[in-house]
């Protein structure tokens, strides 16, 4: 965990006051909503169809058990019982009143969450793997990487007000769970051969109405330097990015629009002027911020311990156990992946009384952490295998215990129609159907690792394009229609979904992806070669066949 | 369904102005008096764009009761009675289109 200081705590109380006051302002007529607009999205405030929404930033997505406990009481207090994780590390309340927002917050901020760089043109909360400082495969903790960049770009008087809003994602392990290469910046952490800690930097990916794969601007850059460099791509983006535009603001259109060689270039002439000021880390300074991560005081344990042996012969457990349970750093423990994914439930979202279990899991077996990661499910990433049994049966009898992790049922969806503004369809019933089709677990465990994603139009929240399945809402005469691509990737062979064919009407999505997915368990080379690799073997045609001559 | 507020004015059949409410972002229907209502059967109903264009610049006038007014499309049941005249106008009185989680 990290150790927050006294100025953060003090910083926060402040700004709850400030919002304290401007709603206030607000509610008198004071300020009209013009004034008033730009100041709620700074809090993460926005307003969806039916209700307010509040968006709460989860840093690095870790959170602690007293946090998410407050974050239970917050969802009973002001909203309706239940909260929404989304794909960007966030926590979303849908249904808080203005008037009441100062309240919820001030609880929030007592324990040091806020929706601060939640929106806005600003460097927004920086995102990483759920898994960091836990997973065997990292070179480094890539929180403690983060938590720089997160001290340097709050508030950073150059960086509120950008050309567009810029999000940077780091990676530490080979396999790439932070989807950087959709990011604004991507930063893959790894080691030189010189044994060195240093950062991949990629450019101008991202999704959206014009989606890029991010490119490399850096093969290696020396850690401490981190910063700077950091600095010369904002001030390039600062100097040559479009403010005309709003479609064409965001790095990824400068990237492209000059190449990423002239880009990179940019940035290099930039950073050698200012690679050596201030903004150099020195020793001291990352190993004060390494200091106040607080790791737990694992005990000495075995891996494989006779009360996992013997739970194990229960079927039930030894599917869960098989599906989310992942390897540790340290012997004898585990990370658990809890899915947000029940069959037929909206995608990522916890009620009050899920939260309120899993924080006391938290407490009880996972030294009080949990994290979230931007699949939309929750994680606890150090768990004794001792415990594994005892946690189980709790996380069972609260219906966190589905063993859909990767599988089909485990979708990525947007709000959609059902709550955005600026939806042209709906997402999480369709979400909804699917998984529902999918529901038996033999099944879905027979096709593999097979992600869907689901936005309910163009602004990509649910990541279609990078979805092995995409799903995209779009409108036709007032109706709901739906683009479906195949082949896309988030992880490190990150690229974009090949359209399918026409867009179907709502009522055709389920059955659809149906076909697609029997498409495929023909055409597979054996149960080994998944979901993703026959798309890229055998291309999207004969699944275009097959699917369009159904329907 | 792109966003009403940036579509072009065009009205066939029924209308009625809408917004959310400031206090709480509740959905509201303009009624008569420059009310508000939460009862779309309280909306006042208009046909033409004229009279839509008219309803809507006396709803924007004022933006500390309701926020975010647009020409919203609905329907007469044969009752007499008035619906939402679209899916998204159907979710923003009825709530999204699933269980919500409890
Ligand atoms: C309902 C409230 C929401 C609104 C109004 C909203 C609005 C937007 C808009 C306008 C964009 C595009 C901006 C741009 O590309 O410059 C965007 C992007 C994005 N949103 Fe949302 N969003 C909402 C909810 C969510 C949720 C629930 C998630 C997570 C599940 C999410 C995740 C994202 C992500 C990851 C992107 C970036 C896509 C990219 O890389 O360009 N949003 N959002
Ligand atoms: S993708 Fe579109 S519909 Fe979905 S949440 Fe984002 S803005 Fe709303």
């Amino acid at each position: 965990m990290y150790a927050y200081d006294e100025f953060d705590r003090a910083f926060l109380a402040e700004r709850v006051a400030d919002f304290r006051d401007q709603v206030a302002r607000r509610l008198s007529g004071a300020l009209n909503e013009d004034e008033f607009k730009p100041l709620r999205l700074m809090n993460g405030v926005y307003l969806q169809l039916h209700a307010y929404m509040l968006r709460i930033a989860i840093p690095y997505g870790t959170l602690s058990a007293h946090q998410l406990r407050r974050m239970a009481h917050v969802a009973r207090t002001y909203d309706r019982g239940y909260g929404h994780f989304t794909t960007r590390q966030n926590i979303q309340f849908n249904w808080i009143k203005l008037e009441e927002l100062p309240e919820a917050m001030a609880a929030l901020g007592e324990v040091g969450v806020h929706g601060i760089q939640t929106s806005g043109n600003c460097i927004r909360n920086v995102t990483t793997d759920q898994w960091a400082g836990a997973t065997p495969e990292e070179c480094d903790d890539p929180r403690i990487w983060a938590e720089i960049l997160r001290q340097y770009s709050t508030l950073h008087p150059e960086f509120t007000y950008l050309p567009r809003k810029f999000k940077i994602a780091i990676a530490a392990s080979p396999h790439d769970r932070a989807a950087i290469k959709v990011h604004d910046v991507g930063l893959r952490l790894h080691r030189n051969a010189a044994g060195e800690l240093g950062f991949e930097v990629l450019v101008g990916g991202g999704l959206g109405r014009t989606p890029f794969v991010g490119k490399s601007i850096r093969a290696f850059l020396p850690a401490r330097e981190l910063l700077s460099y950091i600095e010369a791509i904002m001030r390039v983006y600062n100097q040559y990015g479009r403010r005309d535009n709003i479609y064409k603001a965001r790095i990824k259109i400068l990237v492209h629009e000059i190449g990423a060689e002239a880009f990179a270039k940019a940035v290099e002439a930039e950073w050698e002027a200012i690679r050596e000021g201030a903004l150099h880390l020195s020793d001291e300074m990352i190993a004060e911020i390494r200091g106040r991560f607080i790791y737990p005081a694992y005990e000495t344990l075995e891996d494989r311990p006779a009360e996992l042996v013997e739970a194990l012969k229960d079927e039930r457990f030894a599917t869960w156990f098989a599906n989310s349970v992942h390897a540790h750093k340290v012997p004898g423990y585990s990370i658990v992946t809890i899915s947000l994914k029940p069959v037929g439930a909206p995608p990522g979202d916890a009620t009050a009384d899920q939260m309120d279990v899993i924080a006391d899991l938290a407490d009880a077996y996972g030294f009080h952490e949990v994290r979230v990661g931007h699949e939309q499910n929750l994680c606890l990433p150090n768990i004794a295998q001792k415990d594994l049994p005892a946690l189980w049966a709790a996380l069972d009898a609260a219906g966190l215990a589905t063993p859909n992790v990767n599988h089909i049922s485990d979708i990525i969806a947007c709000p959609g129609l059902d709550y955005c503004a600026l939806a042209n369809a709906r997402a999480i019933p369709v979400a909804q159907e699917i998984a529902k089709r999918f529901a038996d677990l033999d099944r879905s465990r027979g096709i593999g690792r097979l992600h869907v994603n689901i936005s309910g139009c163009i602004n990509a929240c649910g990541h279609h394009h990078v979805g092995h399945i995409g799903i995209l809402g779009v409108e036709k005469n007032g109706q709901e229609f739906y683009q479906i691509t195949l082949g896309g990737r988030a992880d490190e062979q990150a690229q974009l979904g090949t359209l399918l064919g026409p867009a179907v009407p709502y009522e055709q999505v389920p059955g659809l992806i149906e076909d697609v997915v029997d498409t495929y368990m023909e055409l597979r080379a054996g149960p080994q070669e998944l979901f993703i690799d026959t798309v890229a073997r055998l291309g999207v045609e004969p699944f275009k066949e097959r699917v369009y001559a159904a329907h | 369904m792109a966003s009403p507020q940036q579509q072009k004015l065009k009205v066939h059949g029924p209308v009625a102005v809408t917004a959310n409410r400031l206090t709480d972002g509740a959905v509201v229907w303009r009624t008569r008096g420059d009310g508000w209502s939460a009862d779309l059967a309280d909306a006042i109903i208009v046909t033409t764009a004229d009279d839509a264009i008219a309803l809507l610049a006396a709803a924007q006038k004022r933006d500390i009761d309701a926020v975010g007014a647009y020409v919203a499309p609905v329907v007469i049941e044969a009752d007499g009675s008035v619906a939402p005249g679209n899916l998204r106008e159907r979710i923003r009185v009825a709530g999204p289109t699933f269980e919500l989680p409890h």
